[in-house]
């Protein structure tokens, strides 16, 4: 199992498609940091236009905790199709290209064959994120500098104290990694149903696309799937950014406003993972290899 | 002798179509074991059970006396095979690819033992360059090289010559040879092509439409007193009259159009030419027949032939 795991790795990161998701986030963040750096304290000014009226606000609004933020709520639409692009792609590229029929002709089980290839798809979207943290947190702070982060939900604003907020990124990060984990589980499992890579990776993109509208749309019949939808909770990430209150409706540092939010959805989306995952076990060791 | 692979009604079916029927045969150690059969015929199905690529629909293998369907890994940790064109990763150079199918073999070599082995297939000059720059000939040269290079027991090899120039086809039947002779290892070959199998196999089986049609000795199989001989001359009618009443009758086997087919032993073609000048006929063409389609009508058609065929 750990020598197919190496393999797999090995294999993923001496592709070069690999690398079209890194250079693709790169650019995407490039352009909203350039975009925000010259531009910034007119879009803050907008956001804020409301607030404004009624309070007094100072100092660096637009900082790299907020700018991470503002990233992460436009990036994170995107990243699936990304990790898409390789985990769909991870059994039937093989197929494909027809180097199946010969790893499946080596003394490997074909359900640690699975695994394998699962758990290194999971290292890639890591790392992914590992670069999306890089490039989205440390370089934002390099750019915009630190202060307390403001930040506004549908009906009321939040403050984190600058001290308060890392912790609350790299949670977030944490839960952003399940969530893709169970993109990439939704990947893997399509691959199998395909001897071509864009079958599969449209099959995917169409179902999170999907998926996310029937999440969105406040529609009576779709509310009643909401919440077993992998989508609903991909977006829980947001969660590690709202504080509770005291009586006196004062924040109070270091809390989360619904800790058992984030629970559940995390426990939906692995459950998601096992499924997915153990279906593609069970189809993969049945299948006929026909490539 | 020691039965390496036991093969016993063996059946694929995909809905209403069986692709092999009840195919039941037996490699014994040692041997170079030609399969034969046309596009189609089952061949590379039975290959793919064989490696466990395909679960049959009913039948049992054997391979080293242990069944194939719960001893899977010790099975294929001495097995070698390339099925159909060896596909392998194309941004990998040729020793990488070695490398990593090694491992998933089980077998950690040193880096001089993987040039050796790249050595032994031609491909040691271009060890380090990425596959995707090499012609379909040398990909099927690294096939076998991955196939070789955890030393297996037993190589399967499914249509091994596709896409090679003749000096390829010639290099890999040199290969075959050497392994089969001085590294007696148990070699099982498909091909559709009988000329590819009658120079390096022991025994042979033919199939079509995924059953058995003739297993035996290669000797026997190609006995040279069988070989059907086609026959073009510039007068077919006076060529047909002249043999008909000569010592070559017992031999005429079909005429149709400007062909005549004899069956007769190959080292008399000599003789049957020498006639036919005498005869003051113009030999066009006098060949003997070698395609496998040639060979089944051969074989379905002549029902004695197969009958005094043993195994």
């Amino acid at each position: 199992m750990w020598t197919l795991f190496q393999i797999e790795l090995f294999k993923i990161f001496r592709r070069p498609r690999t690398y079209i998701a890194f250079a693709a986030i790169t650019a995407l963040i490039g352009m909203v940091q350039l975009g925000l750096k010259v531009d910034g304290q007119e879009y803050a000014s907008f956001v804020m236009a409301d607030f404004n009226s009624s309070f007094a606000l100072e100092g660096n609004l637009l900082n790299g905790y907020f700018v991470c933020f503002i990233v992460l709520q436009l990036l994170l639409v995107h990243v699936p199709l990304l990790i898409a692009l390789i985990a769909a792609d991870m059994i039937s590229g093989e197929a494909n290209t027809g180097t199946l029929r010969l790893l499946m002709s080596k003394p490997v089980s074909r359900v640690e064959f699975i695994l394998a290839k699962y758990l290194a798809s999971v290292v890639y979207t890591i790392m992914l994120l590992v670069w999306v943290a890089l490039q989205a947190l440390f370089l934002s702070m390099l750019i915009f500098g630190t202060d307390d982060m403001f930040i506004m939900k549908s009906s009321y604003a939040v403050l984190i104290k600058s001290g308060d907020v890392f912790w609350r990124y790299a949670g977030a990060f944490c839960f952003a990694a399940l969530a893709m984990t169970t993109v990439a589980a939704l990947g893997f499992l399509l691959s199998l149903f395909a001897e071509n890579s864009i079958g599969p990776i449209v099959a995917t993109m169409s179902v999170i696309i999907v998926s996310t509208l029937l999440s969105t749309m406040n529609i009576p019949l779709f509310n009643l799937v909401k919440p077993y939808l992998f989508t609903t909770h991909m977006i829980t990430w947001k969660e590690f950014f709202d504080l509770r209150v005291n009586e006196l409706n004062e924040a109070i540092p270091g809390s989360l406003a619904y800790p058992e939010k984030i629970k559940t959805s995390a426990l939906i989306l692995l459950i998601h993972i096992v499924v997915f995952v153990g279906a593609a076990a069970v189809i993969f060791k049945r299948k006929d290899i026909v490539s | 002798m020691q039965s390496l692979i036991q093969v016993s009604s063996l059946t694929k079916k995909y809905g209403s179509f069986t692709a092999v029927n009840e195919l039941s045969f037996s490699v014994q150690k040692g041997d170079v074991y030609g399969f034969l059969g046309q596009n189609g015929a089952g061949k590379s199905t039975t290959i793919r059970m064989l490696m466990t690529l395909i679960e049959p629909t009913a039948g049992d293998i054997r391979i080293f006396d242990l069944p194939l369907s719960t001893h899977r890994k010790e099975i294929l940790r001495q097995t070698g095979a390339v099925i159909e064109k060896p596909e392998v990763y194309p941004y990998l150079s040729a020793y990488d690819n070695l490398r990593l199918f090694a491992r998933l073999s089980g077998v950690k070599l040193s880096r001089a033992q993987y040039m050796q082995q790249l050595e032994q297939v031609g491909l040691a000059s271009r060890a380090h360059d990425k596959v995707k720059t090499f012609s379909q000939g040398m990909k099927q040269r690294l096939g076998i090289g991955i196939a070789l290079v955890h030393n297996p027991q037993l190589i399967v090899l499914d249509e091994p010559t596709n896409g090679l120039d003749p000096q390829g086809i010639a290099d890999i039947r040199n290969l075959l040879l050497w392994l089969s002779r001085e590294q007696k290892k148990t070699i099982l070959i498909s091909s559709h092509l009988l000329s590819e199998i009658e120079q390096v196999a022991t025994r042979v089986l033919i199939i079509d439409k995924g059953k058995k049609l003739v297993e035996g000795s290669a000797e026997e199989l190609f006995d040279p007193s069988k070989t059907i001989v086609e026959l073009q001359t510039n007068d077919t009618a006076a060529a047909r009259e002249r043999l008909i009443a000569s010592n070559w009758a017992a031999h005429l086997r079909e005429s149709t159009g400007n062909n005549i087919k004899l069956q007769m032993n190959r080292n008399d073609i000599p003789a049957l030419n020498r006639d036919l000048v005498q005869w003051q006929i113009d030999v066009l063409s006098l060949q003997q027949q070698h395609s496998l389609e040639d060979y089944f009508l051969q074989v379905t058609a002549g029902k004695k032939h197969v009958d005094t065929f043993s195994n």
